[in-house]
């Protein structure tokens, strides 16, 4: 318990650090929210730059800004977004769940692709086609992001026509609710692949070296001995002790793989957390970059120990070690 | 069991998706379903115009003349990378706020592809003989979409409005009181007279708000109203207002002029023109701007679809090399026309912009009334650069500038300021391309007045008055970008710019801005290089696609797709 407690009181200081120091970094930047709006204006005169100035308190000194937002992040509000002028904590819900599929959808296919593809690489490692298969993840592995996703758009929006090029939906939609699931999932596809593909590549390599690790250990061959069938060894006995690590990664890696939306919601333009945050970024709206970076954390925290239980789930050892 | 627990990913993820399905794009603002106001007929707007304008009702879309009877119906969508930050045109100007509010608020007047101004809400306008009150005669049957009249006072509400919150402070600069003596008479008293009042009075810059919404003491520039439950008196109605994503409009069947063609508008937002562009080509979306000549390429080859530079000439987004001159090389006037000589503006817009977009050597832009022809072009000529820069001093070529471009595409300013410092080598001069990281850290650097030479993209919006004059009265030094932010200071200019800013006839009017454009050009506090206003793409069968000079800023109601 007390180890519990000390745990979330270090979660505390994080995620105040994280404010403080978010805080102090987007400072360092250039230009402020006013001359944006001057840009989405066209012009502007003094009098209005320094009214939006005042209106958001910029033209108080920095420590007063950040004494300011801390407080009133400690008191639960994110605050008003400068450029468009709604709560910080709206914009973030109508996007969060955009992501949040998004990023599920790449991890699913990445995990059990990734896995699928290391233990086929493992049972028969001199197989062509897994020679074929560790060549295409490998290229996978190798290409950006963004460029991924615009060469499968291309390929599948423009010379096949078979799927949308972005949006999470099409706008002249109409329909019910099975033919609108259908409708984001159509749209879902693409950006969930090109996401996933890179660490498909990562977890099926990962899965691979230890498939082949487990395949030769004592109760492996025991289980063999024994007189099971080959399935059964595979995928009840040595599958759950190779899968442990690729857990374990993809735990570590759901801050990278939500940074990856990034890029992804902005080539497929998905509605989602990384295409506000890009677009904050851009037009120096803080409160809204700040939000996006606290809820960032706070998933990443959630991430690791969901990361833990799973470890339980999957390995009755870690149970009983407590 | 323990299979069941692999399945929760499966489980969690299906939720979501019917999350996500269940959840709607309903974020923002719905219109309210408010309906009255009678149902009008287009007769309404016939003019008794005076010889300010001309009655051609609705000629504001250009000559993309539609042939055939109108089909009512379906939905238009039209792509964009711009976010509009709420649709009170009022309080903010741009294209992002003025594309859809211009679909949901009327004006009072109209403006057609060739400057000509016609009826909208006014149905017809006339200047008082010394040009010091505009008189305008409203229809007596236009409604906002919550059913209220349409009246003199939400007019006058609208201009002292704009007055007091439009960043274009030119605009309505001169306008000393309103008077409105019955509910369809607004006289616009002036303090002086002022020509680009007209145009000021059109679609992306006057919008007419309901007074009985707006004041409320509220401040207009956060009011409430300004992006939830809006209420215009246009031909389109707000459903939806999520303009990160989408805009949503749907036709207003009780619009003065005639229910629209189309039954919906709907905007859609992306993140960079690669993914509209992507759109546009898998037929997504319908409609949109295009910026850059290797985009217009590539849409042009499209089949089915429409890729025309027509359209959008009043905003003369016009890109320039502007120089600091309190640098000390750039204060030469010897240098700055050495610099000019040096740089081939046919290779910019010929090899770099492909031919798309047209060399414009004039501070004004070449599709305005008041554009001068016969302007000093300072064609390439490196040996006339040489003997500048040596009647300067600086034979040995001792000059060491930095040049600043505004980040974003790079077709447009990167590209161009690289070439400059390649073609500065040629004359001996140095130049160090200064690359900055985003708009705001280029806008400081310029409003600043740290920079040295810098790319520049500044539009003329309509009139000289209200884009061309802030870059070189010597009074709009204030320290903002595009006012005069290169330090230029001249008397004469001063005066020519604001003799024409006042001068009612258009002839003589453009003879002061001939004048004024010849010693700016003899200055050089710019080089004026091209002009950049946006082509446009959509389907070969849209009716009365938006050609008129403010573009997809003008009222749709007209438009509809042939069969």
């Amino acid at each position: 318990m007390r180890a519990v407690i000390a745990k979330l009181g270090q979660a505390l200081l994080l995620i105040i650090a994280v404010i403080v120091l978010n805080f102090l970094l987007i400072q360092i930047a250039p230009g402020d929210p006013a001359d944006v709006i001057a840009s989405a204006s066209g012009g502007t005169t003094p009098e209005i730059m320094a009214e939006i100035r005042a209106q958001y308190g910029l033209d108080q000194p920095l420590w007063t800004q950040l004494w300011n937002y801390t407080t009133q992040m400690l008191r639960g509000d994110l605050g008003q977004s400068y450029f468009l002028d709604q709560p910080v904590s709206s914009l973030i819900a109508a996007r969060i769940g955009p992501t949040i599929l998004l990023v599920l959808s790449a991890l699913l296919f990445a995990i059990v692709g990734g896995v699928f593809i290391g233990v086929f690489t493992a049972r028969r490692p001199e197989n062509p086609v897994s020679h074929g298969v560790t060549i295409f993840s490998l290229v996978g592995y190798s290409m950006p992001v963004f460029w991924t996703g615009i060469i499968l758009v291309l390929l599948f929006a423009i010379r096949f026509d078979v799927l949308p090029p972005s949006g999470m939906t099409d706008v002249k939609f109409s329909g019910g609710l099975v033919a609108k699931v259908i409708d984001i999932a159509e749209h879902l596809l693409l950006p969930a692949f090109t996401l996933g593909v890179i660490y498909l590549a990562q977890y099926s390599r990962l899965s691979r070296a230890t498939m082949l690790e487990v395949l030769g250990s004592d109760y492996v061959r025991t289980a063999r001995a024994k007189g099971l069938g080959e399935r059964t060894v595979v995928y009840k006995h040595a599958l759950r002790n190779a899968v442990i690590p690729v857990v374990t990664i993809a735990g570590l890696q759901f801050g990278a793989l939500l940074s990856g939306a990034l890029l992804v919601e902005t080539v497929f333009n998905w509605p989602g957390l990384g295409r506000l945050a890009f677009d904050s970024l851009l037009r120096r709206d803080h409160p809204v970059l700040l939000g996006i970076l606290f809820m960032s954390a706070l998933l990443v925290i959630i991430a690791n120990l969901l990361t833990d239980l799973a470890y339980r789930l999957i390995d009755p050892r870690i149970r009983v070690g407590g | 069991m323990k299979k069941q627990r692999w399945h929760l990913l499966v489980l969690l993820m299906a939720l979501s998706l019917i999350a996500a399905a269940c959840g709607g794009g309903d974020e923002g603002s719905d219109s309210d379903d408010a309906d009255s106001g009678e149902s009008t007929d287009a007769d309404a707007s016939e003019s008794e115009s005076d010889d300010e304008g001309e009655t051609d009702e609705g000629a504001d879309e250009g000559d993309g003349e539609a042939s055939g009877e109108p089909v009512k119906g379906g939905t238009l969508v039209i792509g964009t990378t711009q976010v509009a930050r709420h649709l009170n045109g009022l309080v903010q100007s741009g294209l992002a706020t003025a594309t859809p509010g211009s679909q949901v608020f009327a004006s009072p007047l109209l403006v057609d592809a060739d400057f000509n101004f016609q009826p909208y809400l006014a149905q017809s306008w006339e200047f008082s003989d010394d040009g010091l009150a505009l008189t305008l005669n409203l229809v007596d049957n236009a409604t906002f979409h919550d059913g209220e009249a349409v009246t003199s006072e939400d007019v006058k509400f609208s201009i002292e409005t704009a007055k007091a919150n439009h960043p274009f402070v030119t605009m309505f600069g001169p306008v000393t009181e309103i008077d409105t003596p019955d509910e369809q008479t607004v006289v616009i008293n002036l303090s002086q007279p002022h020509p680009a009042l007209l145009l000021a009075l059109t679609p992306p810059l006057l919008p007419v708000v309901p007074q009985h919404i707006f004041d409320d003491g509220e401040d207009m520039k956060t009011h409430p109203r300004n992006s939830e439950d809006v209420v215009g008196s246009g031909p389109f109605k707000v459903v939806e207002f999520n303009p990160s994503e989408v805009i949503r409009l749907e036709a207003n069947a009780d619009f003065f002029l005639g229910a629209p063609n189309f039954d919906e508008l709907i905007l859609q937002t992306f993140p960079d023109s690669s993914s509209l562009n992507l759109a546009l080509e898998a037929g997504e979306i319908d409609a949109a701007a295009i910026s850059s000549a290797s985009d217009i390429e590539r849409l042009s080859a499209v089949e089915g679809l429409v890729v025309t530079p027509d359209g959008h000439h009043g905003l003369g987004a016009l890109n320039w090399l502007e120089f600091n001159l309190t640098n000390e090389f750039l204060s030469d006037q010897n240098v700055r026309q050495a610099i000019a000589y040096a740089i081939d503006r046919d290779f910019i817009t010929n090899a770099l912009h492909q031919g798309y977009f047209s060399a414009n050597p004039a501070p004004i832009a070449n599709t305005s009334p008041f554009y001068h022809e016969g302007i000093e072009t300072y064609d390439l000529d490196v040996d006339a650069a040489k003997q500048l820069l040596a009647d300067a001093g600086y034979a040995d070529g001792d000059i060491s500038l930095k040049i600043d471009y505004i980040p974003g595409p790079d077709a447009i300013q990167k590209n161009v300021a690289e070439y400059i410092v390649q073609a500065l080598a040629e004359v001996g001069i140095t130049v160090e391309l200064n690359q900055v990281a985003d708009f705001p850290a280029w806008a400081q650097r310029v409003s600043s007045g740290e920079f040295e030479m810098t790319m520049n993209n500044v539009w003329n919006w309509g009139d000289p008055v209200i884009g061309v004059h802030r870059s070189y009265l010597s009074t709009n030094r204030v320290g903002v970008i595009w006012t005069n932010n290169s330090g230029y200071e001249n008397t004469d200019v001063d005066e020519l710019l604001n003799q024409a800013g006042q001068e009612l006839d258009v002839d003589a009017r453009k003879a002061l801005y001939v004048e004024a454009q010849d010693i700016l050009a003899d200055e050089l506090p710019m080089y004026w290089l091209n002009n950049t206003t946006f082509w446009q793409a959509y389907p070969e069968n849209l009716q009365n696609p938006p050609l008129g000079i403010w573009g997809v800023m003008s009222p749709m109601h007209e438009m509809w797709l042939a069969e």
